[in-house]
């Protein structure tokens, strides 16, 4: 494998490899040095058109830790503000030979494209609205890691289906985890024909909400929202906010973040026991140096500790 | 006021064609004949072996080949002026008559639009020096394609304008829209018309369904067509005005034609080759060739196109020939400007699809594909003693890979590229002039 550009093409197999070398790299984070030298002496290039705090620097902190130099470009300040194409930009960047190209981008298709155009491996970190898959290894990282097995187990997704790229990768990856997903959102923002594509009950209420093992809530894009797809944020908020009110004590509840508190849901459910979000952003960390690690190294990781020590 | 069709021109081949099955859905001809082409005109058509020859005459043997009228295309992009990286008045006639075609009607959404008298003469300068077909230009409806301001079109009426259209963009102001088609009663030219409902469509890059929803793109609808359809042939039906309706996608948009005519509306419409062969499953990949506006859509709506050119509510193939550059279609899918070309794959994938499928029979489709221009006011092509020599000469058995030789395009946007195709153009005549001439093609080698 060159490239992850979606989840699809891992299929059960792949997730379930890198969620084992993501067990294995996560234990680096406990040591006093919490770095290995497995990809020592390679680039990491993170290349990134859209503004993201914690993917950006999950996956310096995942390179960083593979002892990889990292360079980290954003659109804003960059040679893209002055008009130059994407193939123009991975062909100057490609310049550099980078062992792999972390690539965020705007439009649906962008990362797939990227990895014709050079021989580093890429990395989707998001496009569009399309896929982002570390974020759905991830997930179900921390959602088995917490429960096992997910065979059977229910999901709702909820919240705005229409611009969620997690939506589109972590709802295929609980079903290839044998999950049973719902997604549920307003009219508005569950485009026609989503459940079919993806494999997914579809729901514009939260009335059956109770049969859900896992809630995940996704990110209203608040200012792109009021008055267009929805009326208003209130109105959301009284139909589908997350809270306790909604929820049964049995039920886990999970977000991708960035959080908006009293919207999708509620500070009480965030910071409550109940609440996966921080072992989510601690997945991240593991989960990207396990991608790094699969497409640039391979091998044992516990093996990298030896050589740490030896060195 | 006639319709100017300027081309470079050429010297008339003196030529007779000989053996070939010779088919003319119009003068209801299909057998095997002889068709002598004089003085720019078929001078003669008749039984093989029955035909006196000038001595000057090179003979063409089309034994085994088929002799049709040329086709008529009413939608091709053309580029000039400002676009000419994409494609030059040159490139994209020669691709034109590489597919079969004796004339064109080029769109004006050029840079700058061709929206006034002036830029209009300068296009017919142009096609002077460089057409090898004889081609018609539309002109804008509103000046700038900004939808508020009519153009000068009684001005453009005058030195020769072929019709209006905004294409590329709809007209979304009916009130413009209207007075448009009330001003057509000055000038009697046809106002064409890329029906879309922006607030419908949105922007979207590809049609509403599966597709869209698994890539997380917006989706247009089909009734963001068939909505604007039914609008404006109201407005034709009110004004007594006729009306071309372009590159038709959806089924509810034929349906709305086929309610237009019973209703005695002036309105004519086209479809084309990738709409009558492809749907939305051709983006599964983001192909940027397979992004056109409008979009691929459903099984159910390329079987309606396929119904309604059968049953002639669609009067006519147009290839909506949209030339961009590698660079233009090598942006993400998003990004990537719509179209595909297709003048040199039209008429050879229609016939093995359509034809070679028992959609459309064969006479039939060389009847759509020679009707483009008839709802501009210019006559079919015909194979008829005195008519002049439109002519185009096919090998049915000929097997090509479509782009794999090239194009003669200066584009490579082309939807069909990489198909395995049975049948194949290997000669054609506009206006009695050798315009396109395949090496494979034996006889009248002195040509």
């Amino acid at each position: 494998m060159k490239d992850l550009i979606s989840i699809d093409q891992l299929g059960r197999a792949g997730i379930e490899r890198i969620l084992a070398r993501a067990n294995e790299v996560s234990q680096v984070a406990s040591r006093e040095v919490q770095k290995v030298p497995a990809l020592r002496g390679r680039l990491v290039a993170n290349l990134f058109y859209e503004a993201s705090t914690r993917t950006t620097s999950s996956f310096e902190l995942a390179a960083k830790r593979l002892s990889a130099d990292v360079i980290t470009l954003r659109a804003s300040g960059s040679s893209v503000e002055k008009g130059e194409s994407l193939k123009d930009t991975i062909t100057t960047l490609s310049a550099y030979s980078p062992a792999a190209i972390v690539l965020r981008h705007p439009c649906a298709g962008a990362a797939a494209l990227v990895a014709g155009w050079t021989d580093a491996a890429v990395i989707n970190a998001g496009d569009g609205a399309h896929a982002h898959p570390t974020q759905a290894l991830l997930d179900v990282h921390t959602l088995v890691n917490r429960i096992g097995d997910l065979t059977g187990k229910r999901i709702w997704i909820v919240g705005d289906i229409a611009h969620s790229r997690v939506a589109r990768s972590s709802a295929v990856a609980f079903g290839l985890m044998g999950a049973r997903v719902t997604l549920c959102g307003p009219p508005t923002l569950l485009p026609p024909g989503i459940g079919a594509a993806l494999g997914c009950e579809t729901s514009t209420s939260l009335e059956r909400l109770g049969e859900a093992d896992v809630v995940y809530g996704l990110r209203m894009q608040l200012e792109r929202m009021e008055g267009v797809a929805i009326p208003s944020l209130r109105e959301y908020s009284s139909y589908y906010m997350i809270d306790s009110g909604r929820l049964s004590s049995n039920q886990l509840v999970m977000h991708p973040g960035p959080v908006n508190r009293g919207v999708e849901i509620s500070g009480a459910v965030v910071d409550g026991p109940h609440s996966l979000i921080s072992e989510q952003v601690a997945s991240g960390v593991a989960i990207r140096m396990a991608v790094l690690f699969e497409l640039l190294a391979g091998g044992d990781v516990s093996k990298q500790h030896h050589e740490t020590v030896m060195a | 006021m006639s319709i100017a069709m300027n081309w470079v021109g050429g010297e008339p081949i003196c030529a007779l064609i000989t053996g070939a099955r010779c088919i003319d859905p119009r003068t209801g001809l299909d057998q095997l004949a002889d068709v002598l082409v004089v003085d720019s005109c078929i001078a003669e058509v008749g039984a093989v072996g029955s035909l006196t020859a000038p001595s000057e005459a090179s003979i063409i043997n089309a034994e085994g080949l088929i002799v049709m009228p040329a086709f008529t295309d009413p939608h091709v992009h053309l580029r000039t002026p400002g676009q000419e990286h994409k494609e030059s008045l040159a490139t994209g006639t020669r691709s034109a008559a590489a597919g079969g075609y004796c004339q064109l009607l080029a769109m004006p959404n050029t840079t700058p639009p061709i929206d006034s008298p002036e830029i209009l003469r300068g296009v017919f300068s142009r096609l002077a020096e460089e057409a090898v077909i004889p081609v018609g230009q539309l002109a804008c409806i509103t000046r700038g394609m900004e939808g508020s301001q009519l153009t000068e079109m009684g001005l453009m009426a005058e030195i020769g304008v072929a019709g209006f259209t905004d294409d590329g963009l709809p007209v979304t102001d009916a009130g413009v829209l209207r007075r448009a088609m009330a001003y057509q009663r000055l000038h009697g030219l046809p106002i064409a018309l890329h029906e879309e409902d922006p607030s419908l469509s949105a922007g979207a890059p590809l049609n509403e369904g599966q597709i869209s929803a698994k890539r997380g793109l917006r989706g247009s609808p089909g009734i963001a067509e068939s909505t604007m359809i039914e609008r404006d042939c109201a407005i034709a039906e009110l004004e007594s005005a006729q009306i071309h309706v372009q590159h038709l996608s959806a089924a509810r948009s034929v349906d709305a034609i086929a309610r237009a005519k019973q209703s005695g509306v002036s309105v004519t419409a086209e479809a084309s080759p990738h709409h009558l062969l492809l749907t939305e499953a051709a983006c599964d990949t983001l192909d940027t060739r397979a992004k056109m506006n409008p979009p691929l859509r459903f099984e159910e709506d390329r079987l309606a196109l396929i119904a309604g050119l059968r049953d002639g509510t669609i009067d006519c193939v147009a290839t909506d020939h949209a030339p961009h550059s590698k660079d233009e279609k090598s942006e993400p899918f998003e990004i990537a400007p719509f179209g595909t070309t297709g003048l040199e794959t039209a008429f050879a994938v229609l016939n093995q699809e359509l034809v070679g499928n028992r959609d459309l029979d064969l006479s039939t489709l060389i009847e759509r594909m020679t009707s483009g221009c008839v709802p501009f006011g210019l006559e079919p092509p015909m194979i008829k003693q005195g008519e002049p020599a439109n002519l185009v000469v096919f090998d049915p058995e000929e097997s090509w890979i479509a782009g794999e030789d090239g194009w003669e395009s200066r584009s490579e946007n082309c939807c069909f590229t990489g198909r395995s195709i049975k049948g194949r153009v290997v000669m054609t005549i506009a206006s009695g002039v050798l315009v396109h001439r395949s090496g494979r093609l034996s006889g009248g080698e002195q040509l």
